[in-house]
């Protein structure tokens, strides 16, 4: 397909949309009772037989090269079995998974250096935990101290220390995208906005940390159970890491508590315990304490410098966007630069703009790893969209509705092709602004922030701020960056199994990590029912090993709603054609004059003429000699939906190509109180409308808008990820990285809109990571709002209460 | 003193307590963990390990009725108490306890690694039958992080819970 084809509608949209019997209801999780009763099934209550335990020593220094390491002493410990460091994983494995330049490789114990306070020296395994860690305790290292690296922008000097003699350099990428004109679109520009501005570092921070455990098996397969991975898309990877064919490594997914991005393609965890099994011939386990998972997670979340440059015409149109963004990426590549592939799938927001610079510069310094985190990456561009849009509209004096009103991309417009090359599918950006207009009495507001201020010297902020959210990742976004990627992958898909057993019941095999915390047995089974008619609480659901594995991709991008919809959907029609070609043969009727209503094949017109699935998969596993000719016995069809719209970026990358076209989108409005003596901030009220297409279930999709928002609230507020000008890691405790409670996360009021999908079943949009997206541009819009005669302005997150003092006292000091 | 002569790692005790309302008598390391012998000992995975620095509060039991972190709680100082996991109300899942019931029905709940915690806590403060303003609630429950909610539905559920066990009669 090129890029100017348009893929095949669905038939969900418009007035001919039919009625749904479970899509669309308030329904309960499946996956609840087994949660509500301790019994989640998470990789710590797994005990394997013979299970040994590892625990890691981690380097305190964030730059230095290991003279040496003695571990006798941790080995003279009774019930320490092995310790193992970088000499070992040198000699006995490959370099870990990497999308990043070859130049720089990792391993999951550091090999001749540490790069990162928190990177592995030495593993030991050990009868218990508790024991393995009094190994830890023994193990004695010399390190050579390296000058070192922390800020990113004083990385790309040219004395800077390099991190990896390899790669020369400690510039990971560079490259500059142009479409359209922006130097002619700024100079065009009655008023260009321009700010520097910096996103810190937080992280999705699950409750659960990763885990995994690795067992020797029979016939010389590594099992690996693991929480992480994309594992039936990657699994190969870390069979080459750990030196055994792919045939011989099988993964099993584990249920997770909470990823958030944490876990998506988290591989070290996953690789460094299949590493222990293989060398002390035992299953082995690692989970992460929550220091390891604070300072050496598989990744933090983006952190990011800006210059940027927005235009504007007097009456408010935007007319470019200019963007220089400086990413710390930390000590290794892992995933290349993906995150700004994200950004760019969205990165003239709702708006009509066509002129767009953007230059990535990513730096390697002395911290953690970068990768996912809720919005990939998109979160952050949004943030700064949004930062220049409310400027401008100070500037100018028009209110942050109204200038959004004037810019948006409307109804009609769509699908529309984004500077860049991106679709978006479809929209009603005013009708979501208008929902939330609806749900809040902004005069009111406004009218007491002057009340307020003028009768009781309180300061009330209101902040508005909008989103899109892309969703269901292609996966151009991680080589179009590369003008001779080494590995173009274009394929994203997601697969189902969908059996009736000989009675008639229902088997749901999904074939990839999914379950997260989203509700993907309740989406997979509400989609199943929908199909056949029957109660989704009757669906057993499984997941299928790497051995028996289909294509899958599993979560990440808000991908898996709509995907594993189509997978199910697609499974579902292959298995009623075959239910209602037995029920042909057998009532002797055209398959053409039947329907499947309620789990009965009946005839059109006539349903007192009908079978049920019990007599049906009767027929089908026991009566071979009564089903049609030709037709094998059993009752189970697979499905594999591949990406439902992507295209190929052009050779010189003047067109990314279509990449994430499924485009959802929100509208945040948040009023505030700041004190500004003390820097402190409350909630007065506070609307999130988000449209995600299709909504399969609104109270799930409530719970992701809402768990995102207080996601979106710590990153802007409270979470941050520090390293010291040191490079020493500040927050190591949950004492220092401080994750919203309950007193912090307001009551946000939830409201939906939907605009069906025209590229997908059902016309569902993905919508787990908008609540993200989206509050940190509202909360910075409503601190400024409150503190506008004190000139605030946010431009950095996380906002500080002490930034904001400074701020206000600065002001005042100057009278 | 080398590690291998470290005392910590073999001295061991034999204790008594209730847990679930059944006595257990057991011999286990001083240095143990409550967490880890309700986990390990007795199979009660229900008590999840999010910090294991007492911050996180994932690991609430309740402790002769009180809300503990069991992960900052050595095992032998629960000698002699009464220990209750979410496993107390129900661990049928077909048949949930009206506490459970409201989480399920109010979606206060996703990866569930937070939940025996909320659910435990909730039954301690509705345990005195009575009626709260949701801005307490979020005060009471604030010692326990969840990542996935936002809190709003956990809110709710707790005054669902609140509402269940006065109109039931049940017990909290």
């Amino acid at each position: 397909m090129t890029a100017t084809q348009d893929p095949a509608r669905t038939t969900e949209e418009g007035p001919d949309r039919p009625a749904f019997t479970y899509i669309g209801k308030d329904r309960r999780r499946v996956e609840d009772p087994r949660l509500l009763v301790g019994r989640g099934g998470y990789i710590a209550d797994m005990k394997l037989p013979g299970m040994l335990h590892a625990a890691i020593l981690r380097s305190p220094v964030p730059h230095a090269r290991i003279a040496s390491i003695d571990v006798s002493a941790a080995l003279e410990i009774p019930g320490v079995v092995a310790v193992f460091t970088g000499e070992d994983v040198k000699a006995h494995m490959d370099p870990c998974m990497n999308f990043g330049p070859a130049t720089i490789t990792q391993y999951p114990i550091a090999v001749d250096k540490v790069r990162y306070v928190g990177e592995a020296v030495a593993a030991v395994v050990a009868e218990n935990r508790y024991i393995a860690e009094d190994g830890v305790d023994a193990i004695v290292v010399e390190y050579e101290e390296l000058p070192v690296v922390s800020d990113p922008r004083a990385a790309l000097e040219p004395d800077a220390p390099v991190l990896h003699e390899e790669h020369g350099s400690n510039l990971g990428y560079e490259r500059t995208f142009e479409f359209g004109d922006i130097t002619a679109a700024l100079e065009s520009a009655d008023l260009v906005v321009e700010d520097e501005l910096h996103w810190g570092r937080s992280a999705g921070m699950p409750m659960e940390t990763t885990g995994a455990i690795a067992r020797p098996g029979h016939n010389g397969v590594l099992e690996i159970y693991c929480n992480s991975l994309n594992f039936s898309y990657l699994q190969f990877l870390l069979a080459a890491a750990l030196r055994i064919p792919s045939n011989k490594l099988k993964m099993q997914p584990v249920p997770a508590g909470g990823s958030f991005g944490s876990k998506f393609t988290a591989h070290k965890v996953p690789t460094l315990a299949g590493f222990l099994a293989l060398r002390t011939g035992r299953p082995v386990c690692y989970l992460e304490d929550r220091l390891d998972h604070l300072m050496n997670s598989d990744h933090h979340g983006s952190d990011r410098y800006y210059k940027v440059r927005m235009g504007f015409t007097k009456d408010g149109l935007i007319t470019g966007l200019d963007v220089d963004v400086v990413d710390d990426y930390g000590a290794y590549m892992q995933f290349g630069v993906g995150t700004h592939g994200n950004a760019l799938s969205q990165a003239v927001g709702p708006y009509r703009f066509r002129d767009l610079r953007y230059r990535l510069r990513a730096a390697v310094t002395n911290k953690c790893q970068q990768g996912a985190y809720r919005g990939f990456g998109s979160e952050v561009h949004n943030w700064v969209l949004e930062r220049l849009v409310e400027q401008g509209a100070a500037k100018l004096g028009i209110a942050p509705e109204e200038i959004r009103k004037r810019n948006f991309v409307l109804p009609e417009e769509f699908p529309y092709k984004i500077p860049g090359g991106n679709v978006y599918d479809s929209g009603n950006y005013p009708g979501v602004l208008e929902k939330a207009l609806s749900m809040i009495d902004l005069e009111h507001w406004r009218k007491e922030k002057e009340r307020l201020r003028r009768e009781e010297n309180r300061y009330i902020g209101i902040g508005i701020a909008t989103t899109q959210e892309r969703s269901v990742f292609s996966s151009t976004e991680f080589w179009f960056w590369f003008d001779e990627p080494p590995f173009p992958i274009t394929s994203s898909p997601e697969s189902a199994t969908i059996t009736i057993d000989p009675t008639g019941a229902f088997q749901l095999l999904l074939h990839c990590q999914a379950m997260w915390g989203n509700s993907p047995e309740t989406v997979a089974t509400t989609i199943l029912a929908e199909e056949f008619g029957i109660e989704p609480e009757s669906v057993n659901v499984s997941y299928a090993d790497t051995s028996r594995a289909l294509p899958g991709t599993g979560p990440g991008g808000s991908r898996f709603t709509v995907m594993v919809a189509g997978a199910v959907r697609g499974a579902a029609r292959k298995l009623k054609k075959k239910l209602i070609d037995i029920a042909a043969h057998t009532l002797e009727v055209a398959p053409e004059d039947l329907e499947l209503v309620a789990a009965r094949v009946q005839v059109r017109g006539a349903p007192e003429r009908s079978l049920g699935l019990p007599e049906l998969a009767a027929s089908a596993y026991f009566f071979a000699l009564n089903l049609p000719p030709g037709m094998q016995s059993g009752l189970e069809e697979s499905y594999t939906y591949d990406h439902p719209y992507t295209t190929l970026p052009s050779p010189d990358r003047s067109d990314l190509g279509v990449f994430y076209p499924i485009m959802g989108h929100a509208c945040h409005i948040a009023v505030m109180e700041v004190d500004p003596d003390t820097g402190m901030t409350k909630f007065l009220d506070y609307v999130a409308v988000h449209d995600a297409g299709t909504v399969v279930n609104p109270k799930s999709l409530g719970g992701h808008v809402t768990g995102g928002a207080a996601q979106g609230l710590g990153s802007t507020l409270y979470e941050e990820l520090a390293y010291d000008a040191d490079g020493q890691f500040r927050s190591s405790t949950f004492l220092d990285y401080l994750v919203p409670t309950a007193n912090e996360v307001p009551p946000f009021r939830i409201g939906h809109v939907e605009t069906p999908s025209p590229y997908t079943e059902y016309g569902i949009k993905g919508g787990g990571e908008g609540g993200r997206m989206v509050t940190p541009s509202a909360v910075s819009a409503a601190i400024d709002d409150a503190l506008r005669e004190y000139g605030m302005h946010v431009r950095e997150l996380p906002i500080k209460p002490a930034d904001i003092v400074a701020t206000v006292q600065a002001a005042r000091a100057k009278g | 003193m080398t590690t291998t002569e470290n005392p910590a790692a073999t001295d061991t005790r034999t204790i008594t307590l209730r847990v679930n309302g059944r006595e257990i008598t057991r011999t286990v390391s001083t240095r143990t963990t409550l967490a880890d012998f309700l986990r390990d000992d007795l199979d009660l995975v229900s008590v999840h390990l999010g910090c294991e620095h007492g911050v996180c509060g994932c690991c609430t039991v309740l402790l002769d009725g009180q809300s503990v972190r069991s992960c900052l709680m050595l095992a032998v100082q629960a000698r002699g108490h009464e220990v209750e996991t979410v496993e107390s109300l129900s661990a049928d899942q077909t048949n949930l306890h009206p506490i459970q019931e409201a989480f399920a029905e109010e979606h206060a709940l996703q990866c569930g690694f937070c939940t025996p915690a909320m659910v435990l806590r909730c039954k301690e403060i509705i345990a005195d039958g009575r009626t709260r303003t949701d801005e307490e609630v979020r005060r009471e429950i604030s010692g326990i992080l969840c990542r996935c909610t936002g809190y709003q539905n956990i809110v709710n559920a707790v005054q669902n819970a609140s509402r269940r066990c006065a109109s039931t009669g049940q017990e909290a």
